[in-house]
């Protein structure tokens, strides 16, 4: 019975190294998933039977992902090469066959899924080697590594599936291995809770998703992607209420898994996990998963205007929101989280109002530059931890994330103080770097499509990110040192595998933005490789964009060209982070033990505008509520009490009222005798 | 003269259930499932005159039948003397619950 | 009225009368007297309607054999003496001759419904041929032969059971 897929896998597997097609032959593609499960078992079966033995895991889990990495970046030099290259469908079996529903087991490899599985796998073999050093005296190392590899796994079958029930598996599967990561330390209970919340919040999200799917069944009859995008434009009609409605439930996944309003509750508590789990899972990779769905989909969302504008909305709103947040946060990781919420909020504005391609380029650089942020942070906290602990004094995690003990840590950490330098850049979207060439394309193309409102949002949102990176900057590197006298002597510079990783992010957040200079800035080589390698991916959903609202426009809201307001942007960015600078450098900030919460606006900022109690009341209280009394009045009380026991004491009683009638006296059965036959006599002759 | 027979078999078969039904000594009670036979008898008797003597032939039967029924009765009643030391009916309680 | 019909009245008063006295008398052995009373006054109505030797039969198996069966056993187990008292209350007398009223009305319906017409008289010719005892002997010897001799069975096996029952168990 198992056996059968299996076999048909291996043929399948063979198959694929030997053939070789016209057109684009995808190299092995099944083998970067395999490679990623295959570690995970091993890693996995070593942390159960033998915890200790670190070389093998050591040499497993980043390797599995170092060979997927090679594969993944075989397969996009092989389709470059081709152009317009068809997306390739492997079916390796079939799944489920039930009724009319028809789902296999089966990938595509096209433009747009070849670019995130290079991203995934860079990304998370960069992570992983970093994690070696991360990790390296954790008694779980094993299960880390095994929790890592199956991640990556779940992750490349989300992007590389070919129907939507197989993206919905791997779906599930990163918000599993999230839970299982975020909790790691699961015996703090804090922690433990943290992966609840986290599974819990993503679970809202994923019944949209499944409401969305089930809706796509129920009009199209198929869900596979060759299927649903051929026949789409004919059955939905444009802005129809069937598609909005498909589009709207899977959206709401997507808040969920990618955590926008009103399902991004659980990001910022997911930083209880360990750090290059924050810096994989929740900036570089499954948190994209829900822009990679509105990509995928795009023709779908390209029916339905309403959704597009709602997408657009919610993007934008909670770039702002999160980026105000992220100003008054001391906590090092926090302040990377609602950064990390702000520009998933960018790129839902993004593919909002149709720039997929400036959606997917921004996903991909800022999974370098936020990665690398992490991972600073993560160095930062390692050093501190072990300094605190050294000196004797509270280590927790309360101690040694908190950015009023950190500062001056610059002349202790050099490396990790120059990438985080880059990284921060990056992020704010200085030229040359990145983070530049992504976000300013995401800011002229919502102006270019006329939203104004939204581009005044993103303009200042982007202004935001530049200030409270530095002050994130200033805090932890700059200024005077608050860790104590006893703790400062033992603050040293990361180990280099570390520190190695740092420096490859850093060389990517550099590197990545130059895969789409437009054309339209001055002094500089045109180079739209992105756009043009993407755009078979997007051309179906662009058309009905164009169809029905007509070619963007080369012109901002307010007037000019996009080489000019980039200078603009990129000005203002480097002004802020200049004013910035001079305002907190000699700040004298207080360290943990003698500070004080911040008060009034400040406070409302620093509470995160008490959306978490807000929650609590009207969704968590009532929802405890609905559950004792359906417990205790109607579990307890009627089912048992009146149904189940009233039934036995009504059938006894009853039983005892009709054993009255056995007297054992004869009299009384006389009698009974008597009376019926006057009953009967008495119908007869009347 | 068809129906005045009818009409006393009728008020001794209701006497004679009254009987069964008030009294407490078994003796009595039996004495009165007598009458009720005998009742019966009367009804069968004056209607032979319209049926045939069929129906006389049938009162023999009945009439025997009573005699073996009393003659067992009795016994059973003797030997639940021996027993309870007295015939009232309110001491056979033994199908009681 | 004719004098037949007046007899019968007499005989049927004298019956209900003593039936009455039977069912009330707290002493058993004068309810066995006026049951005998009341075979007598039944087999003298059964003589009024052309039953002749059903009355004879009458006055000799059951006034003479089972009344004294009945009094033979009164009298083996000493009931003449220190009797209780019966059902309490008037409720019960009450309630039963109410019963008792009930039967009586719905046997009084179904009498009245029963159309006879009275000029029929099968019984007297054929007693008349074959004078009283024949007219009864010959088809019970005749048609019912077979239910005459399971009586007789049916006869010895009460004979047996009562003795049986009856009986004292060996010490």
């Amino acid at each position: 019975m198992v056996g059968a897929p299996v076999l048909d896998l291996l043929r399948a597997l063979v198959q694929e190294a030997v053939t070789h097609e016209a057109a684009f032959a995808p190299f092995l593609p099944s083998w970067m998933i395999l490679l990623p499960f295959i570690g995970f078992m091993i890693n996995g079966t070593v942390a159960y039977l033998a915890p200790e033995r670190r070389k093998l895991v050591t040499i497993v889990g980043p390797g599995v992902l170092g060979l997927a990495f090679v594969l993944a970046a075989i397969n996009l030099m092989l389709m470059a090469g081709v152009q317009e290259a068809e997306p390739v469908v492997r079916t390796y079996w079939t799944w489920i066959e039930v009724g009319q529903l028809k789902v296999d087991a089966a990938l595509q490899i096209d433009q747009l899924s070849i670019i995130m599985a290079l991203v995934v796998t860079c990304v998370s073999f960069i992570i992983h080697i970093y994690s070696i050093g991360y990790m390296g005296e954790d008694p779980g190392y094993a299960r880390y590594f095994a929790y890592l590899n199956l991640f990556v796994f779940f992750m490349l079958v989300l992007v590389l599936s070919a129907n939507f029930p197989l993206m919905f598996v791997g779906w599930e599967g990163v918000g599993l291995c999230s839970y299982l990561l975020i909790g790691f330390w699961f015996t703090e209970p804090a922690k433990a809770e943290a992966g609840q919340k986290a599974f819990i919040v993503n679970r809202i999200g994923d019944f949209g998703f499944l409401m969305g799917m089930f809706a796509l069944f129920a009009y199209l009859g198929t869900l596979d992607y060759q299927g649903v995008f051929t026949m789409a434009p004919r059955a939905f009609e444009y802005g129809g209420p069937a598609v909005t409605l498909i589009t709207l439930f899977m959206f709401l996944g997507c808040t969920g898994k990618s955590a926008q309003i009103p399902l991004f509750v659980w990001l910022p508590d997911a930083m209880h996990g360990p750090t290059p789990v924050s810096a994989l899972i929740h900036a570089a990779t499954m948190v994209t998963a829900g822009v990679y769905l509105v990509a995928r989909a795009s023709l779908l969302f390209a029916l339905a205007p309403l959704t597009m504008t709602v997408v657009a909305v919610i993007g934008g709103v909670t770039a702002l929101f999160a980026g105000t947040i992220a100003v008054q946060q001391f906590d090092i990781k926090r302040v990377i989280a609602y950064s990390t919420i702000s520009q998933l909020g960018y790129m839902f504005l993004a593919v909002g109002v149709g720039a997929y391609t400036a959606g997917i380029f921004h996903l991909a650089t800022h999974a370098f530059f936020k990665a690398l942020l992490f991972m600073a942070s993560g160095a930062v906290i390692h050093t501190m931890h072990h300094a605190l602990e050294h000196a004797g004094e509270p280590a927790g995690e309360d101690m040694s994330q908190d950015m009023r003990n950190m500062g001056g840590l610059k002349s202790y950490m050099p490396t990790t103080f120059k990438t985080a330098w880059i990284g921060a850049l990056a992020l704010a979207g200085v030229f040359p770097l990145a983070g530049f060439f992504s976000k300013d394309e995401i800011i002229w193309s919502v102006g270019a499509r006329g939203q104004t409102v939204l581009w005044i949002i993103a303009i200042i949102t982007a202004l935001l990110t530049a200030g409270y990176i530095t002050r994130w900057l200033v805090m932890v590197f700059h200024g005077a040192n608050r860790a104590g006298e006893k703790a400062r002597t033992h603050l040293h510079e990361a180990v280099a595998l570390m520190t190695g990783a740092l420096v490859v992010l850093a060389i990517g957040s550099v590197v990545t933005g130059w895969v789409n200079i437009p054309e339209a800035l001055p002094l500089l080589p045109e180079f739209t490789w992105l756009h043009h390698f993407l755009h078979p991916s997007f051309a179906a959903a662009e058309h009905v964009l164009v169809e029905h609202l007509g070619e963007p426009a080369h012109a901002s809201p307010i007037g000019g060209a996009e080489g000019m307001w980039a200078l603009i942007s990129t000005a203002a960015a480097i002004v802020v982070i200049l004013l910035v600078f001079q305002a907190l450098k000699g700040k004298k900030y207080l360290p943990v033990r003698e500070a004080k919460e911040p008060t009034g606006l400040l406070g409302i900022l620093y509470h995160k505008y008490y959306v978490d109690e807000l929650y609590d009341l009207i969704i968590v209280r009532p929802f405890k509520w609905v559950c004792m009394f359906s417990w205790r009045v109607i579990d307890q009380g009627l089912i048992d009490g009146v149904a189940i026991n009233g039934t036995a004491y009504a059938t006894r009683f009853g039983g005892w009222v009709l054993s009255r009638f056995q007297t054992g006296y004869l009299g009384t059965y006389v009698l009974i005798i008597v009376v019926g036959i006057l009953i009967i006599l008495g119908v007869v002759t009347l | 003269m068809f129906i005045e027979p009818l009409v006393v078999s009728a008020l001794l078969f209701a006497i004679g259930m009254v009987g069964v039904l008030l009294r407490r000594n078994a003796i009595v009670i039996f004495m009165s499932i007598e009458l009720m036979l005998n009742a019966v008898n009367l009804s069968f008797v004056a209607i032979s005159k319209f049926v045939g003597v069929e129906a006389q032939i049938f009162v023999i039967f009945v009439m025997t039948v009573a005699a073996a029924e009393a003659a067992v009765g009795l016994a059973i009643i003797i030997a639940i003397f021996r027993h309870y030391g007295s015939v009232d009916v309110r001491n056979f309680r033994l199908l009681r619950w | 009225m004719e004098l037949s019909q007046l007899v019968f009245y007499v005989f049927a008063g004298l019956a209900l009368t003593s039936s009455l006295f039977m069912v009330t008398r707290q002493n058993p052995v004068y309810s066995a007297m006026w049951l005998v009373l009341t075979l007598f006054s039944i087999a003298g109505m059964f003589v009024l309607l052309e039953a002749h030797f059903l009355a004879a039969l009458q006055v000799v198996v059951y006034a003479g054999a089972i009344l004294v069966l009945f009094l033979f056993v009164i009298m083996l187990l000493n009931l003449g003496h220190d009797f209780e008292p019966d059902l309490k209350g008037k409720f019960w007398w009450v309630f039963g001759g109410g019963l008792g009223l009930v039967l009586f009305a719905e046997l009084f319906v179904a009498i009245n419904d029963a159309p006879m017409s009275s000029d029929i008289d099968m019984l007297t010719p054929w007693l008349r041929e074959r004078g009283a005892v024949a007219g009864v002997a010959e088809p019970l010897f005749q048609n019912y032969v077979v239910a005459i001799e399971v009586t007789g069975v049916l006869l010895l096996v009460a004979m047996v059971g009562a003795v049986v029952i009856a009986k004292l168990k060996a010490e």
